[in-house]
């Protein structure tokens, strides 16, 4: 703990709330009917995204999934450009042609969110092998649900990366839901990480609601599987605060359930005590990150009103290379 | 009889179809509490409990491979696929399994699953999610493909479906579901492979599956104020397909317009086309013409999304560029 530095510590938390804050203003615009179609909100995640992508190296890949928000600010993604594709603008990351579960940004590491659950299995997976063939160096997150971890393809991937030592980590973020369906009747495991067992690979559990933690296995690990000692699944606990998707009727979990997980175990409350207490940084230095975080998001969700739609012309572009 | 919805008709049949046939059983991703991810099934897990209504976990290749493995038993599952574009996954237990079962048995293999899933763009949830993908199914030997586009018609097609000894593709439509028509509160039968004349005219026929049947009425309607007289027809099952009922029309009104949302190349209506050919050439005052998606993924916004779509202003071209 010692050698974390006070700029990595000020940044985790700046991460965490760049995304908490990114996704108030993506529901908040929904409500406000600027947003059509829907979005799936990571709102008490953060950490995972913040703390595994803190500590792998700026030039190392991810593959996202349909909440994929906060992989992709945490991997840099430039917020005026997110919110601009969330709200279907020209000026959006894929042109207003992908949306909220399509953001990519091959050229920044970021191998893509993506509309099928387990769909970047496989193609983490490659990403890794190139990497490998390659000898690039860099080694790749695949961030998957819980409920991606039931998908055949994932099993198919997990096999070839540990026969091939691949450079890959499968961060499962455990959030406890897949849709309605709890994690504890979609399987019959205590920890999802002893799925690792059946590949001979190393399989964790942390807390995936402690960014320190998380930023700290990861820092470990990503370093082993940078010098080819094999793929790692990663369980992280965390929570879905909210619905699974903007349109969600919730009828499948107790009342009041999310709301002690926001109050009880919120990843930023957390931290924000954490360093306080612990003398790292003080509540108006905090304020004043806060302050900095929502000039840019709003600064984002302006950019992104002011933005034209593509002209309908040029629906049929970018098909073919 | 009374008004419901389309997702109301869908819901009923199950409930009575469960009801009918103990063998009967629901099974697919978030069917229970959550009710479906388009609220279709809301309600019926406290009626029948969990086991006929089964929560899977995300394994479309499982469920459908276990759906085919108890129909083989005598049961008859209702898969639901949330969305169609996910039947991808379980293709190759579709088509290459369910499909050609019985053949390959030698006739001694009956395979009575169903799988409803809903087809189509117009929400806002971009390509992975809006494809119209109907068509790759009619290339597989041994599938029924049903495409319903009213309360009454899904009620009924979805009943024969489940009663049906065949594997059967059910395309429901996500703007469908909020639609409201007149339903009788008993259960019926609509047969397989019957079309429906939607709107009798005379000038030409417009043949359109899904949601296009809406849009195409609503063309027709709004054409008649100008004096033209549109006939709709829904094929309502596109395998097998009532060519006899839709030829009838062609040739009574001499003209054809084929309506789809699906991509351009390779669509039902290709196939349509030439059956029509086939069956009309004398009586074609016009060559047949499509209105249909164009070769694209569906985007994620809006604008782009509805030109891409076939929309009321495209359909009205159409007829009229047959019309002459
Ligand atoms: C192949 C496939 N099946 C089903 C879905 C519908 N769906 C989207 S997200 C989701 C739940 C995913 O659960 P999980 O992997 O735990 O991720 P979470 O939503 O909890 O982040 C489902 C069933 C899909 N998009 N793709
Ligand atoms: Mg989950």
């Amino acid at each position: 703990m010692d050698k974390i530095n006070r700029g990595v510590l000020e940044n985790l938390l700046k991460t965490m709330l760049k995304i908490r804050n990114f996704e108030l203003a993506v529901e908040k615009n929904f409500q406000l009917g600027h947003i059509y179609g829907t979005a799936h909100l990571a709102i008490g995640q953060e950490a995972t995204a913040a703390g595994s992508i803190a500590a792998i190296k700026e030039n190392d890949l991810i593959t996202s999934t349909h909440r994929g928000h906060g992989h992709c600010i945490a991997k840099g993604a430039d917020l005026k450009l997110m919110m601009a594709e969330i709200f279907g603008r020209s000026t959006g990351y894929c042109k207003g042609k992908g949306g909220s579960m399509h953001i990519a940004d091959i050229s920044a590491g970021n191998l893509g969110a993506n509309g099928i659950v387990a769909g970047s299995a496989g193609i983490a997976t490659g990403a890794a092998l190139a990497a490998k063939k390659l000898g690039s160096g860099q080694i790749v997150i695949c961030f998957l649900g819980d409920g991606a971890l039931n998908e055949g393809i994932w099993h198919e991937a997990a096999n070839m990366a540990s026969i091939w030592r691949l450079p890959i980590i499968y961060l499962c973020e455990n959030n406890q839901y897949g849709m309605g369906m709890p994690i504890k009747k979609a399987t019959n495991l205590d920890k999802l990480s002893d799925r690792a067992k059946g590949y001979n690979i190393e399989g964790l559990t942390i807390d995936g609601n402690d960014v320190l933690t998380v930023y700290e296995t990861v820092s470990k690990i990503s370093a082993d599987v940078r010098a080819g000692k094999g793929p790692v699944l990663l369980e992280a606990i965390t929570y879905r605060i909210r619905g699974h998707s903007l349109r969600d009727a919730q009828r499948y979990r107790p009342e009041g359930e999310a709301k002690k997980w926001l109050t009880d175990y919120c990843p930023i409350e957390r931290f924000k005590k954490y360093l306080i207490k612990a003398g790292y940084i003080t509540q108006p230095e905090i304020d004043n990150i806060t302050m900095k975080v929502n000039e840019e998001i709003d600064a984002a969700v302006k950019f992104a009103l002011e933005s034209p739609f593509l002209d309908v012309s040029k629906v049929a572009e970018d098909i073919y290379a | 009889m009374r008004e419901i919805s389309y997702a109301e008709a869908v819901r009923e049949c199950l409930r009575q179809q469960m009801q009918a046939d103990d063998k009967v059983f629901m099974i697919g991703e978030d069917v229970g509490l959550y009710g479906g991810a388009f609220g279709v099934s809301v309600g019926l897990i406290a009626e029948f409990g969990e086991d006929k209504i089964m929560d899977t976990p995300i394994s479309e290749q499982g469920i459908v491979g276990i759906a085919i493995g108890a129909s083989l038993l005598g049961m008859r599952p209702v898969v639901e696929m949330m969305f169609s574009d996910f039947t991808m996954l379980p293709l190759e237990q579709i088509a290459n399994q369910a499909g050609k079962m019985r053949y390959m048995f030698g006739g001694k293999a009956k395979v009575p699953i169903v799988i409803r899933t809903p087809g189509g763009g117009g929400i806002g949830i971009a390509a992975q999610h809006s494809q119209s993908i109907e068509a790759l199914f009619l290339h597989f030997p041994g599938l029924k493909v049903v495409m319903p586009s009213t309360p009454y018609d899904v009620k009924g097609l979805l009943a024969s479906s489940i009663k049906d000894d065949n594997p059967v593709m059910f395309f429901e439509h996500k703007l469908l579901y909020p639609t409201r028509a007149d339903v009788p509160e008993e259960p019926y039968l609509i047969p397989l492979g019957k079309a429906d004349i939607k709107r009798e005219g005379s000038d030409i026929t417009v043949v359109a599956t899904s949601f296009m049947v809406q849009k195409s009425l609503k063309v027709a309607e709004k054409l008649s104020g100008e004096g033209i007289s549109v006939e709709v027809v829904d094929p309502r099952t596109i395998k097998p397909l009532d060519i006899g009922l839709i030829a009838g029309s062609v040739k009574k009104t001499g003209r054809a317009l084929l309506v789809e949302e699906a991509c351009y190349t390779g669509g039902f209506t290709c196939y349509l086309a030439s059956e029509i050919a086939k069956h009309c050439f004398d009586f074609l005052d016009a060559p047949v013409l499509r209105v249909t998606g164009l070769d694209c993924p569906i985007p994620y916004e809006h604008n782009l999304e509805n030109a891409v779509i076939p929309d009321e202003a495209r359909i009205e071209k159409g007829i009229k560029e047959v019309l002459g």
